[in-house]
């Protein structure tokens, strides 16, 4: 194998949805760009060492998240939390070290995709397959939530008013999107 | 579409985030190895399907994820409540039952309209 810096390959990672855009009907659809994504299990008595380890405490309500500069922190359940850096910084890293047994952080960037559903009609299109109620007084701003769009499961982010990160596994990506797509259409 | 409620997440949600996860209140024997096979029998497979109020597992499986417990009739389908596992069944008073009776005539999917409540015919 040749040692020369012109036969190094460098491997670049693709994104499932790389590429794509639609706009119509006043929404628009982007994939997200790539991002770090952990899943943080810690129940009461792991939340102090998360804290420390993150830098700020987990959202303890249900139905929200907290955004500290890149960093959005989601609750998903009473000991799940999804941790987005859409920097992509060493998140991972800042918990290798977590080892009393208690907290489990689970890298799932490459797992998981978004999609960025904006547009002042994106709750008309979410709603054609989510059946939550994204009014703005029972889904805010922040709120953050795991449900469901037609047959796939996705974790449901209010970024703005009219804003919303769609996070969904990579292999339901294409019928997220093909779904949000005629969503958009028949709006 | 049902709402229920979920004692996690503490809001009422939509059906279809949910699953029903059995009968709820059955204590796993301790000593599962040396229980015979017609007592496994009972515990694993037997249920009581009752007509009536009944107490039912359910999991928010596309939401926070978490098993809870919960009260319904299973005539009418209505929601009597929900609670968090691990709590004791909860004692129901006869105001929250009748709340949530199907109509006495019964309709025709569901006549005659007998209960536990009112003693097997």
């Amino acid at each position: 194998m040749s040692k020369s810096a012109s036969n190094t390959m460098t491997a670049m990672r693709v994104g499932p949805l790389d590429g794509l855009l639609f706009a119509s009907n006043g929404i628009s659809l982007t994939p997200a760009p790539s991002g770090t994504r952990l899943v943080i299990r810690a129940r009461a008595e792991a939340q102090a060492e998360a804290k420390k380890l993150l830098g700020f405490a987990l959202p303890t309500k249900p139905k929200t998240s907290i955004i500290k500069g890149d960093v959005h922190c989601l609750w998903i359940g009473p000991d799940e939390f999804l941790v987005i850096d859409v920097d992509g910084s060493g998140l991972p890293a800042k918990f290798e070290k977590a080892g009393n047994g208690k907290l489990a952080a689970i890298d799932v960037s490459h797992r998981n995709t978004a999609i960025i559903v904006s547009g002042p009609n994106a709750v008309d299109a979410l709603n054609s397959g989510c059946p939550q109620d994204l009014s703005l007084e029972a889904f805010p701003v922040g709120a953050a939530s795991r449900t469901i769009l037609g047959k796939a499961e996705m974790i449901l982010y209010r970024t703005s008013e009219a804003e919303f990160r769609v996070e969904c596994w990579r292999s339901f990506s294409d019928y997220v999107w093909k779904y949000l797509v005629d969503a958009v259409k028949s709006v | 579409m049902l709402l229920i409620n979920c004692p996690y997440c503490e809001e009422e949600r939509p059906e279809l985030e949910f699953r029903g996860a059995g009968e709820a209140h059955i204590a796993r024997p301790t000593n599962l190895a040396d229980i015979s096979d017609d007592d496994f029998e009972k515990f694993f497979f037997i249920k009581d399907n009752d007509k009536g109020v009944v107490f039912e597992r359910w999991r928010h499986i596309h939401g926070c994820g978490r098993f809870f417990n919960a009260a319904r009739h299973s005539v009418s389908d209505k929601f009597i409540m929900t609670y968090k596992a691990g709590v004791a069944k909860p004692k129901l008073t006869k105001a929250q039952i009748d709340a949530v009776k199907p109509p006495a005539k019964g309709t025709p999917a569901n006549e005659p309209v007998w209960t536990i409540e009112e003693g097997k015919k």
